[in-house]
């Protein structure tokens, strides 16, 4: 019963096994966690040492370092401009245009099939 | 040759509607032009069990002779009952729409966000 | 014991006929009392459930079932009966365990999360017959009967996509979502007209038998591999699917993602059943189609879900993406059965790719269910939907959190959850096809991750937003259903070797075993 769950997961040329896996990860968590206890300890609380540093900037507050959803990934999405410009273009939300599409989706699998 | 009319008017009424939903711009024109379709499509169940000269698929009371096929007129009737719920649901939403927007002009609506 | 065995003898009407009669029970039990109504619908859709696992294991263990409605005799002389089969075989089962695991986790997560709304009867009847529709159209063994359940399927969930009706958005979305999908069953049944004028059959299997390839043959599947396709939100006819799932309630999501890949099931029972005899046909090339469709899909889909800010659009645009590593599988698979040089014997990984795609199918149907869920409850506790006012949020909603990290992990193919398994077996098998195909697979995938990750830190990382300070963990049916599902997707994790073997693996036979479908015609 037991050799049931166990058994390594063949996709046919490889092969995976997910306890390994997490056996795997739980020692490297053991071992990071042994280091990180060779650490210094005698850093001071409350004062510069453990304040953020922003190139000698201000801290705001608290509330206003949130970084909003539509910041991230600000320069993929500005050098990708002309991908989602055009896929923006596509997406009209109008009813009529769902449907030319499928009928242009016909069209192609027509041609597949070798009709037309 | 006139044998295959009913089949070019399936054809011609499918055109008709799926032209009627993609470039009309009022929302009551698009749901005509779904009915459009849906005729289409039961013309061409009533057209396939249908045969020259034939009477209605009634055994108890048939004069005899070709009978008309009944399962393509079975089939069309479920169809037909199927298409009036559709087009009631998409009535009363075109009702709800019509109230929030003071017109049925898809371009006067302002899409949905991408 | 007899009782039992006599339960299971019926079992495939009573699947639909349970659901279908609680459909219509259910207002009546709610003029009685509101608690006892959602208490009833679960129960039916438990008992529902029930009856879906005995029944898989049995066709497990003896193959197809075929349950007749009418004549017991296929021919009388040498005319076929009219008459409604059932046709149930792996492939089938697998998709009603979806099914009914979505709408299970539906009907819990709706109790907490859909009690402050009124016309709560009219809601629960819909979601049964939502069920119906779904489990129909997976059972069944009859092209037209196949058309009745689509039609259920999309009145049901047009109604509730548009269940919020003094928002004119879920108004709109519903509108589309019924325009689109009835065109698209109207063409299915164009489709359906076209082989019943031909053939005489109504029956996939009889079909199936006597399919030459003609001219009209190939209008039929291009007509209904378009229309299915459209109803699984297969780019790029796939701009309804965002509308609907974002607007809809967050339970309502949860079970359009199974009505989804019953269209998805239909793709892939016309091709590989319907016409199976016909497949290695060298004209028909449906296989690189599908893997495009599918790559188009991957592509689209995580691109657009990149820049979203609504919580439920992005999570729907990452169900698009999804959608295509199924397509991509499966088509994967198509090709070398189409493929008249090369037998599937002497390319393994065909059938690995169509195994890794069938999973991927149920993977998907949990991963965004629970991320859906998520989103749900995140509206429930703070009535936001925009990511760019989230904030925060894991501070005060400890539990929804650690549900999204697990569906964060799973739908980006993260080991050790689900999604890694199915990914994997898709990778590797279409890496023999053509490496291009896999290196786009991992690349959205990494994007998948990416996209969950900005939501991740969106809403639920960050310092403690002032306007959601009284915050509050989200009621427990709304955690049950959530845990219901994230137990699944940590089962099917960690022991994929087990899921693949029982469920997955009998599935993929009996989408490529066409004469094992046919059984009931030779006699069996």
């Amino acid at each position: 019963m037991l050799d049931m769950f166990l058994q390594t997961f063949d996709t046919g040329n490889g092969f995976w096994n997910p306890i390994v896996w997490i056996v795997a990860f739980v020692v490297i968590f053991l071992i990071v966690v042994i280091i990180r206890g060779f650490g210094n300890k005698n850093y001071k609380k409350g004062t510069g040492q453990t304040k953020a540093f922003l190139s000698g900037n201000q801290e705001y507050e608290k509330t206003q370092m949130h970084v909003k959803a539509s910041n991230l990934y600000w320069g993929w999405t500005e050098s990708m401009k002309w991908v989602i410009d055009g896929l923006k273009k596509m997406h009209t939300g109008n009813v009529s245009d769902y449907v030319l599409w499928f009928v242009v989706v016909m069209g192609i699998l027509l041609l597949c099939v070798g009709l037309i | 040759m006139i044998a295959n009319i009913p089949y070019l008017a399936v054809v011609g009424l499918i055109i008709i509607g799926l032209s009627a939903v993609i470039f009309k711009k009022n929302l009551i024109k698009i749901i005509i032009g779904i009915t459009i379709i849906q005729s289409g499509v039961n013309l061409f169940l009533i057209t396939l069990g249908y045969r020259e000269g034939s009477t209605a698929p009634i055994w108890t009371s048939s004069p005899g002779g070709v009978m008309a096929f009944p399962v393509p007129q079975a089939l069309t009737l479920t169809s037909i009952v199927i298409g009036v719920a559709v087009t009631a649901l998409m009535l009363s939403l075109v009702i709800h729409l019509y109230r929030h927007h003071g017109t049925l002009d898809v371009r006067k609506m302002g899409g949905d966000d991408q | 014991m007899n009782f039992l065995d006599q339960l299971l003898s019926h079992a495939p009407a009573l699947l639909v006929a349970i659901p279908l009669l609680g459909a219509f029970l259910t207002p009546l039990i709610g003029r009685v009392n509101d608690k006892l109504r959602n208490i009833f619908v679960i129960g039916i859709l438990g008992f529902t459930g029930i009856l879906v696992i005995l029944l898989a294991q049995q066709i497990f263990a003896s193959g197809p079932i075929t349950y007749v409605f009418g004549s017991l005799d296929p021919y009388v002389g040498k005319e076929t009966v009219i008459r409604i089969l059932f046709e149930i075989d792996a492939l089938s089962i697998f998709m009603a365990m979806i099914a009914i695991v979505l709408s299970f986790s539906a009907a819990l997560y709706s109790w907490a999360y859909m009690e402050k709304n009124t016309g709560l009867d009219k809601y629960y009847s819909l979601l049964l017959l939502l069920t119906v529709g779904m489990l129909g159209m997976v059972l069944t063994g009859d092209m037209f009967n196949f058309f009745v359940f689509l039609e259920i399927t999309s009145i049901a969930s047009c109604a509730l996509i548009a269940f919020y009706i003094n928002k004119v958005k879920s108004v709109e979305a519903g509108f589309k979502y019924i325009v689109v999908s009835t065109i698209g069953a109207l063409f299915v049944l164009m489709a359906i007209a076209l082989l019943y004028g031909q053939y005489d059959a109504l029956n996939i299997a009889k079909l199936a038998d006597s399919i030459t390839f003609s001219f009209v043959d190939k209008i039929a599947l291009v007509l209904l591999i378009a229309a299915l396709a459209m109803k699984g939100g297969i780019v790029p006819m796939h701009m309804w699917l965002p509308d609907a799932y974002s607007r809809a309630p967050a339970s309502v999501s949860l079970i359009l993602i199974g009505t989804t890949q019953a269209g998805l099931y239909g793709v892939f029972r016309v091709l590989f059943t319907l016409y199976g005899n016909v497949i290695t046909l060298p004209t028909i090339s449906m296989g690189w189609a599908l893997v495009i469709l599918g790559l188009l899909t991957m592509l689209v889909g995580v691109i657009m879900a990149l820049i979203q800010i609504d919580f439920k659009r992005l999570i729907a645009y990452g169900a698009i993406a999804e959608l295509g590593y199924m397509f991509l599988g499966v088509g994967t698979c198509l090709t070398i059965l189409a493929n008249p040089d090369i037998t599937l014997a002497q390319a393994p990984f065909a059938f690995e790719a169509l195994k890794g795609g069938l999973f991927h199918v149920f993977n998907d149907a949990l991963d965004v269910g629970l991320l859906f869920m998520v989103a749900g409850a995140v509206y429930y506790a703070t009535k936001e939907t925009s990511l760019n006012r989230l904030g925060g949020l894991a501070r005060n909603m400890k539990y929804t959190t650690i549900f999204f990290i697990i569906g964060l992990l799973a739908i980006s193919g993260i080991p050790p959850m689900n999604g890694f398994a199915s990914k994997l077996l898709i990778y590797e098998s279409t890496y023999q096809l053509n490496p291009i195909l896999s290196i786009i697979a991992i690349l959205s995938s990494i994007m998948l991750l990416a996209i969950f990750i900005k939501v991740f830190h969106a809403a639920f990382l960050g310092p403690k937003l002032p306007q959601f300070d009284t915050v509050k963990e989200v009621p427990r049916s709304m955690l049950l259903a959530m845990g219901f599902i994230a137990a699944f997707i940590i089962i099917f994790g960690l022991f994929p070797d087990l899921i693949v073997n029982t469920i997955v693996d009998p599935a993929a036979n009996a989408l490529i075993d066409n004469a094992g479908y046919m059984r009931w015609l030779i006699g069996g």
